[in-house]
């Protein structure tokens, strides 16, 4: 380890993989084309974009899913990736467990498998079938086990998707933390510029090639930032506001006290405000809850959860 | 005890079964059961191949199961159809020609209905030989290609970036199939060798926690089905490849109901979870 780490300093900064001019064309179409980048032991780099942009492809390309049909792809001799990706689906006849899918390209310890799992905030679900883990649980899963694999560099698309508010900051923290403890270089997905502006160091502007770069704040700046994500200096709105409770993707509710229910109301003790939300941009799920309901809540159980079963 | 033709069909079936069982599962999981079956349908032309040559019967069998799947493979790059319809014509037309192939050759007479519902009661110890020599090269290759190809089947891109070579693993893995089939024509016969693959590995899937508990199961689940099959054929004087085929989809049937699976348990310990 030691031996390549030396050996690679000598030969190429520390460049893990990368991109000289690449492109893929399919059907005649190009949908990225013309990307430069690299990325160094230690480096986080973003990629950003609106939908189709080809941010996805630009990852599968640096990590050699997909072969480049114009320009270059450079990879670092036995370059170990932990790869995240943005969807999986897996049959659901295969009887899966966490603790299976921790082991899926390689052995591992159960001290270290029981540690990652404990890391992304899901040490109990190591025996649950992955077909039964909800959006955020299986992405925490996936993410752990990236993790275990104690890569070179980790590949992240949209890492974070399905997790609630909480968790996310929570998560993105823990990717900052593993940069700084292992010295890993990590490629970042994102269509979020804010949430993963303290934690990056080179951010890509994706619209079909390289539309702008540098740290966040220059490209949070640029005006191809802005002309592609509208301008509306969204990250600012985020950042000036607070909410008391955040929606689950299920359609419950966690309060700032970390309890969990299926509705908000304003006044179920949960909220200490309830009714000086300083929004300056709408959020139409935020209003149904506040109208009177006249049914009870569940009782959150022990764990956080309410009980539905 | 060779001697008994009972105890060669029994034999001989156990052994396709413990061999199916595995490669069944990852059929099932990777739900290529339409390609198992059209790799099957294509043994046909081997056949007649076979016969036109007169090369050894495996070797045709293998090869042309190899190069439909290899054609399919090139098919599917293309993208100009879906690879349902793909199958769909491959599969058909491979049997299609290997019946009028079979039909040209005038000089040669064979029992077609053996090739395509099989003859267990007719193997001789030299295919048991084969069958049981044959299954041990298929499960150890798997044993050695087996967390690729788990990888692969979870997620390609994950498998690939993670340099477990999936392209690699699927190629191995069809050469695999076309090898099974092979062996496994004779007993069971071409039109029912997928439900050897299938109907095993879904009964075994509610009692299995793993993918390897999953393939084991379906290995005994298949050699059971195999056994009852042929004590049923020899009792109710029926044809021995379809009543494997019964006996299988009886224990599927059977692993259906809740009381036996611990499935009901599961589902509801679950709720609170998801």
């Amino acid at each position: 380890m030691l031996m390549t780490d030396r050996a690679l300093g000598a030969q190429s900064e520390n460049r893990l993989v990368s991109l000289a001019n690449a492109g893929i064309r399919r059907d005649g179409r190009w949908l990225v084309r013309g990307v430069d980048f690299s990325i160094r032991r230690g480096e986080v780099v973003t990629l950003i974009g609106p939908n189709g942009a080809g941010k996805s492809t630009t990852a599968k390309l640096a990590i050699g899913v997909l072969r480049p049909d114009e320009g270059a792809v450079d990879r670092m001799q036995g370059l170990r990736i932990g790869y995240v990706p943005q969807k999986l689906a897996i049959d659901w006849t295969m009887p899966l467990s966490v603790r299976r899918l921790m082991r899926l390209t390689g052995p591992l310890p159960d001290i270290e498998l029981a540690a990652a799992l404990k890391a992304t905030g899901i040490p109990h679900l190591v025996d649950a079938e992955v077909r039964h883990l909800s959006g955020g649980e299986f992405q925490r899963a996936l993410l752990a086990r990236a993790i275990a694999r104690k890569p070179d560099l980790m590949v992240l698309d949209e890492p974070v998707q399905g997790v609630d508010f909480a968790g996310e900051s929570a998560l993105y923290e823990l990717i900052r933390e593993i940069r700084n403890s292992t010295g890993c270089g990590i490629l970042m997905i994102s269509h979020d510029l804010h949430m993963v502006m303290a934690g990056t160091d080179t951010v890509i502007c994706l619209n079909g090639h390289v539309c702008c770069r540098g740290t966040p704040e220059v490209v949070s700046q640029s005006a191809d930032y802005l002309k592609l994500f509208g301008g509306h200096s969204r990250s600012l709105a985020v950042y000036s506001h607070h909410h008391d409770h955040t929606h689950l993707p299920d359609g419950r509710v966690m309060h700032g006290d970390g309890s969990i229910t299926d509705h908000c109301h304003p006044d179920d003790g949960h909220h200490h405000d309830a009714h000086d939300h300083h929004h300056d941009h709408s959020h139409d799920h935020h209003q149904h809850g506040h109208v009177g309901h006249d049914h009870a809540h569940h009782a959150p159980t022990a764990d956080g959860r309410s009980d539905r079963a | 005890m060779l001697d008994d033709f009972f105890t060669r069909a029994l034999l001989a079936g156990v052994g396709v079964a413990l061999t199916a069982g595995p490669l069944g599962c990852f059929v099932v999981w990777r739900r290529m059961a339409y390609f198992g079956d059209t790799m099957a349908h294509s043994a046909l032309l081997g056949v007649a191949l076979s016969l036109f040559f007169g090369i050894n019967l495996l070797v045709t069998v293998f090869g042309v199961a190899v190069a439909v799947s290899l054609l399919l493979l090139m098919l599917q790059r293309r993208q100009s159809l879906s690879a349902d319809a793909l199958l769909g014509i491959l599969s058909h037309s491979a049997l299609a020609i290997g019946l009028v192939l079979v039909a040209f050759m005038t000089w040669v007479r064979i029992d077609l209905i053996a090739f395509l519902f099989g003859d267990i009661l007719a193997v001789t110890p030299g295919d048991i030989g084969l069958i049981w020599g044959g299954g041990a090269v298929v499960l150890t290759a798997l044993a050695f290609l087996w967390r690729p190809l788990i990888a692969s089947t979870v997620s390609e891109d994950v498998a690939e970036a993670e340099g477990m070579k999936p392209a690699r693993a699927r190629l191995f893995f069809m050469l695999l199939m076309a090898l099974v089939i092979a062996i496994a024509m004779k007993i069971v016969g071409i039109m029912l060798i997928t439900s050897l693959l299938i109907i095993p590995a879904a009964t075994a899937r509610r009692f299995s926690s793993s993918p390897e508990v999953m393939a084991v199961l379906a290995s005994l689940i298949g050699a059971f089905a195999v056994i009852g099959g042929l004590f049923g054929s020899l009792h109710y004087d029926t044809p021995s490849g379809p009543s494997i085929v019964v006996a299988a989809l009886l224990l599927f049937v059977l692993s259906l109901f809740p009381a036996l699976g611990k499935n009901t348990a599961e589902k509801a310990g679950n709720q609170g979870v998801r």
